[in-house]
C-alpha cells in the first residue's frame, strides 16, 4: 500500500490510500485548527450543523434518503483533538463499486455529498438556519453535561481539565457548556466562513479508486470553497515538567460505588526530541497491554482492580494511569502504580517482558493496515507529527527500541498530579430506589 | 470441510462438525495480516440449571463469567494471557447471557497461537487460592458496572419484562453470589459446558481451513461428551412482568431503555429469518432515515444515541431501544404510533426500497469486522444455519412480511420501560 499525497486546492492536501484490500471506502476531510478555549465549543459546532442540511439536500430526511440511496453510505461529523490541535470535519464511509449490485460508482456521489456539506450549507439570507444551528447547540450542551455518564471517561476528563488548566488542552472537543450557551448563528457563521478561508485542510482517501479518479471527485466536489491565507501556525505547546515540586491532588464527590483513581505525568525531556518508538514500547511495557506491569501487578497480583491502565499522548507529551477501586485502597494503589513505574526506571525488568511489549505494539501497528478507518487516524496523526512512515516501517522502528530507550522514557517521566472520585454523602437506599 | 461461497460479496466460508461434535467456521481473507480466531462455548450468565445425566444442578449467578476470568490460568504456573502477548497476539474473553467466548488477534505465528488458545480453554485448573484472589477482581468489575447507567437501565428492563427467567440477572452476578463460587463449582461447569460438542471454533484470516481443522483436532478431547440440557424455568407470557421501573443516580439527562418479548424461533433458517425480519422492521420503522427518527430529532426528544436492536439469547428474543430523553414516555408513545400505522396501512415503499438498500450496504460494510464476524458465524453455529445466508435471505423478504411482523409483535402491551433519572440535588 502506497500513500500517495498532493495538495489540490491552495491548503487542501488529498492523501490517497489505493488498495483493494477492502469492501469498503473511506473518504475523511478534516479542518485542522488551533484547541483554544474560547473557540472549542463553537468549532464542535460547525461539523454537527453544517451535517444537518446542505443548499440541495435541505433537511435529515434528504440526506437520510440520499445515504439509503449510496447503499447505505454513512458521512459523520467528527471532532477530534489531537495535542493541541482540534481536526473537525466529516467521516464518510461506503461500500466499493465492485459490490454494488448493480456496478453503480458510489465515490463521486460521496464526495459531492460531503462537498455539499462543507462548502454549501443550507442557509437563509446567507446564514446558517438559526433552527438547526439551536437545535445542534442544545444537544452539543447535553453531550457536554453527559461526560459525567462514564465514570472512568469523566475521571479521565477533570484530571485533564485541572492539571492543564493553564494550558489549551485543559479543554476536550467540546468544550464547556457556558461557551456552549452563548453561541448563536450569526457569530457561527462568521466563525465558519473564516475557518473554510483559514485552515489547512486534509483529506485522506482509502480504497480501490486510483488517484486521478479520487482527485477529480474531490475537486469536482469542492470546486467552491473559498481559500484566503491559510494559517499554518497551529501546534501544540509542550510542557516538559511538573507545574508544581510536588505532585497536586485533586479530589472529587459524587454518588457513586466504586472510586476511579487517575494519575497524570508529563514525560519530561525526552519531549525535547521525542522518540516516539520508545514511548510506544515503554507504555506497552507499563500499562499498554494485559501483560503490562500494572495489569499483571495492580490487578492480578494484589487483586486491587479491574482495570488499571496507561495511555500516552505523545502529541502533547502526557501520560494518564487510569483504575477503578475501592474508595479505601486509594494509597495502596497509588503506591503500586509508582512502583513499578520505578522498578521500570530502574531496569527491574526482564528481556521476556520487553520482548513481549514489542511484539504487543508491532502487532497493533500492523494491525492498522485492515482497517480503513485505524489508516485514516494514523495518517492524520502522522500529518501532525510531521513524521512520514508507514504503519509498517513505524513496527519496525518499535522493534529496534532498546532497555536502555525504555529505561529513559521512564526516567523522564514526573508525576504531575493525582485525582480521585470518591462517594459523597450516603444515601438512603429507599430513596434511591424508588421502584424496588 | 464443505465449501459455501457467496460470489456476490466475494467471501467463501469453510465448515465442518468434528467427530467430537466441535462445530468449526472458517473464513479466508487473502491478502490481510491480522487473523482472528474466536473460540466459544454455548454457556453464558442465564444457563445457571441444567440437566445432566438425569439429573438437575442448580449454580450460582455469575459462574460462567468467573470462569471465563480463570480459564488463562494453567496448570504449570504460565498464564495463557501471557503466552499468547509473548507471540505479540492479543487475547481477550467475554460473557454474555448464552456464550463465553476466547479470542485472540494476531498478525504473526497464528497456528502457535490457536493450539495455544485451544490447549488452555481445554485445560481446567483451578485452585481455591486462585479462585478467592478472583472474587476481589470480579467484585470490581461488578462495582463498575453498579455505577454505569447503561448496565443498569438494561438490566433493570430485563427484570421489567422477564420474571423468572434467569436473562433477568447480570452476567457476572453479583458480590454476593460469587462467594459462593468455589474451585469445585467451576471444575463441575467447565466438565459440562467445555465439552466440543457445546462449542464452536471460529476463525477468519488468510488461514489454511484444513490447518485449521487438523489443529482442532489434534488438541481437543476426541471423545463426544453429553450436551447438557439447559432449564430456564416454566415459559414466559409475552406480557411484561412489570410496565416501569424508576431509578435515580448521578446522570446529566434521563437514561432510558424500553423493550418486548418476542417468540424466539431459535433454531435453523427460521432463527435467521426472524433475525433479519424483526432488523428490517425495526430499521423500517426507527432507523435514522425514518420520519420517526428525523421527527423526533428535530424536536429535541432524541440524539443520536438512539439505538434499536433485536436482543437474541438463552431461548428469549427481546427487542429494545434506548438512549437520552427528556421524555421518553413520548418517545415510546412515537414508536407505538409508527408501528400502528404500519401495521395497519403498510408500508410506504419507497421507504422500504430505501431500507433495503442501506441495510445491504450495511452488511457489506460488517464484512470488514473480523471479530463481528465470528461472533455471527458461533451464533450460526450454535443456531443452525450459515450467516452468510443473511444475503439471499434478506433479499426474500417482503413488505408485506414486514407489516405482519410489526403487526404482531409490536403491541403496546407488550412494551416495558426502565428510565434513570438524575440525582436530585440539594440546592
Amino acid at each position: 500500500m502506497d500513500i500517495k499525497r498532493k495538495e489540490i486546492f491552495p491548503g487542501v492536501w488529498l492523501s490517497c490510500l489505493q488498495t483493494d484490500k477492502f469492501k469498503s471506502d473511506c473518504l475523511s476531510l478534516s479542518l485542522l485548527t488551533q484547541l483554544e478555549r474560547e473557540t472549542v465549543a463553537l468549532n464542535a459546532l460547525v461539523p454537527r450543523v453544517l451535517s444537518r442540511g446542505t443548499a440541495f439536500h435541505p433537511d435529515m430526511d434528504s440526506i437520510s434518503a440520499a445515504c439509503d440511496e449510496l447503499y447505505g453510505a454513512r458521512i459523520l461529523p467528527v471532532v477530534r483533538k489531537k495535542g493541541e490541535v482540534l481536526a473537525l470535519g466529516f467521516y464518510a464511509g461506503f461500500i466499493a463499486d465492485r459490490y454494488t449490485p448493480n456496478g453503480e460508482k458510489l465515490l463521486e456521489s460521496v464526495a459531492r455529498l460531503l462537498g455539499e456539506m462543507l462548502v454549501s450549507p443550507a442557509t437563509r439570507g446567507g446564514l446558517l438556519m438559526k433552527a438547526y444551528v439551536e437545535s445542534e447547540k442544545e444537544k452539543l450542551i447535553d453531550d457536554i453535561r453527559a461526560r459525567i455518564n462514564d465514570k472512568r471517561s469523566y475521571a479521565a476528563h477533570r484530571l485533564i481539565e485541572q492539571m492543564c488548566a493553564y494550558e489549551d488542552y485543559g479543554c476536550d472537543d467540546m468544550g464547556d457548556e457556558a461557551n456552549a450557551a452563548s453561541i448563536n448563528y450569526i457569530d457561527l457563521t462568521k466563525h465558519y466562513r473564516s475557518l473554510l478561508q483559514e485552515c489547512p485542510i486534509e483529506i485522506f482517501y482509502c480504497g480501490n479508486s486510483g488517484f486521478r479518479r479520487v482527485e477529480s471527485a474531490l475537486k469536482d466536489a469542492l470546486m467552491a470553497l473559498p481559500r484566503g491565507d491559510i494559517n499554518y501556525e497551529i501546534g501544540t505547546d509542550i510542557r516538559m515538567n511538573a507545574v508544581s515540586a510536588q505532585p497536586r491532588y485533586f479530589e472529587e464527590e459524587l454518588d457513586v460505588t466504586q472510586g476511579k483513581l487517575e494519575l497524570g505525568f508529563r514525560l519530561g525531556e525526552i519531549m525535547d526530541d521525542p522518540d516516539f518508538a520508545a514511548i510506544r514500547v515503554f507504555n506497552a511495557l507499563y500499562g499498554g497491554t494485559a501483560t503490562s506491569r500494572l495489569f499483571l501487578n495492580v490487578r492480578e497480583k494484589l487483586s486491587l482492580c479491574y482495570y488499571a491502565d496507561s495511555f500516552c499522548d505523545r502529541l502533547k507529551g502526557i501520560m494518564l494511569v487510569s483504575s477503578g477501586i475501592e474508595f479505601d485502597k486509594f494509597d495502596e494503589t497509588k503506591s503500586e502504580i509508582l512502583a513499578q513505574l520505578d522498578e521500570i526506571r530502574n531496569g527491574l525488568f526482564s528481556d521476556e517482558e520487553l520482548e513481549f511489549a514489542r511484539k504487543a505494539v508491532c502487532s497493533q501497528l500492523v494491525s492498522l493496515t485492515d482497517s480503513p478507518g485505524a489508516l485514516e487516524d494514523f495518517y492524520l496523526t502522522q500529518t501532525l507529527t510531521g513524521l512520514d512512515c508507514s504503519p509498517e516501517e513505524y513496527a519496525a522502528l518499535c522493534d529496534m527500541v532498546s532497555r536502555e530507550d525504555v529505561i529513559s522514557v521512564a526516567k523522564s517521566i514526573e508525576l504531575d498530579s493525582v485525582y480521585f472520585l470518591k462517594a459523597g454523602e450516603v444515601w438512603d437506599e429507599d430513596e434511591e430506589e424508588e421502584d424496588d | 470441510m464443505t465449501k459455501f461461497e457467496y460470489p456476490q460479496v466475494g467471501e467463501v466460508i469453510y465448515r465442518d462438525t468434528l467427530p467430537n461434535g466441535l462445530r468449526l467456521s472458517v473464513m479466508t481473507k487473502p491478502g490481510y495480516s491480522r487473523c482472528h480466531a474466536y473460540f466459544a462455548t454455548n454457556y453464558g450468565g442465564a444457563d445457571r440449571r441444567f440437566r445432566l445425566g438425569g439429573k438437575f444442578i442448580d449454580t450460582p449467578a455469575g459462574v460462567a463469567h468467573f470462569l471465563e476470568h480463570k480459564m488463562f490460568d494453567m496448570p504449570d504456573g504460565n498464564n495463557a494471557l501471557s503466552e499468547l502477548a509473548a507471540n505479540g497476539a492479543e487475547p481477550n474473553a467475554y460473557t454474555a447471557a448464552n456464550i463465553t467466548a476466547y479470542y485472540f488477534d494476531c498478525t504473526n505465528s497464528f497456528y502457535e497461537n490457536l493450539e495455544c488458545l485451544l490447549r488452555f480453554v481445554s485445560t481446567p485448573y483451578f485452585t481455591e487460592e486462585s479462585v478467592s484472589k478472583e472474587q476481589g477482581i470480579i467484585a470490581q468489575e461488578i462495582r463498575m458496572y453498579e455505577d454505569e447507567p447503561g448496565s443498569v437501565v438494561f438490566n433493570s428492563l430485563m427484570q421489567c419484562l422477564y420474571e423468572h427467567h434467569p436473562i433477568r440477572d447480570d452476567v457476572a452476578g453479583t458480590v454476593e453470589s460469587i462467594s459462593k463460587i468455589s474451585a469445585q463449582t467451576l471444575y463441575n461447569c467447565h466438565k459440562v459446558f467445555y465439552a466440543p460438542c457445546n462449542m464452536s471454533l471460529c476463525v477468519v484470516g488468510d488461514v489454511d481451513p484444513e490447518k485449521v481443522r487438523a489443529t482442532a483436532l489434534r488438541l481437543l478431547p476426541t471423545a463426544l461428551g453429553e450436551a447438557p440440557v439447559k432449564d430456564y424455568g416454566e415459559e414466559e407470557g409475552l406480557l411484561p412482568f412489570r410496565p416501569r421501573f424508576y431509578r435515580a443516580m448521578e446522570v446529566s439527562a434521563p437514561q432510558f431503555m424500553l423493550g418486548c418479548k418476542i417468540r424466539p424461533e431459535s433454531h435453523g433458517a427460521l432463527s435467521l429469518r426472524q433475525k433479519l425480519l424483526a432488523g428490517a422492521a425495526l430499521s423500517y420503522l426507527y432507523s435514522r432515515s425514518s420520519p420517526f427518527y428525523t421527527r423526533l430529532y428535530g424536536e429535541g426528544i432524541i440524539n443520536t444515541d438512539f439505538y434499536i436492536e433485536l436482543y437474541h439469547a438463552a431461548d428469549t428474543a427481546t427487542i429494545l431501544a434506548g438512549g437520552e430523553s427528556r421524555d421518553s414516555e413520548r418517545v415510546l408513545a412515537e414508536m407505538l404510533a409508527e408501528a400502528q400505522k404500519a401495521a395497519e396501512k403498510g408500508l410506504d415503499k419507497a421507504l422500504w426500497s430505501r431500507i433495503k438498500k442501506s441495510a445491504y450496504g450495511a452488511r457489506v460494510r460488517a464484512l470488514s469486522s473480523f471479530g463481528g464476524l465470528c461472533a455471527a458465524m458461533a451464533d450460526a453455529d450454535f443456531a443452525g444455519y450459515n450467516c452468510l445466508d443473511s444475503f439471499s435471505v434478506m433479499d426474500s423478504i417482503t413488505a408485506e412480511e414486514v407489516q405482519a411482523f410489526i403487526k404482531e409483535n409490536l403491541r403496546p402491551e407488550r412494551f416495558a420501560m426502565s428510565v434513570i433519572t438524575p440525582t436530585a440535588k440539594e440546592i
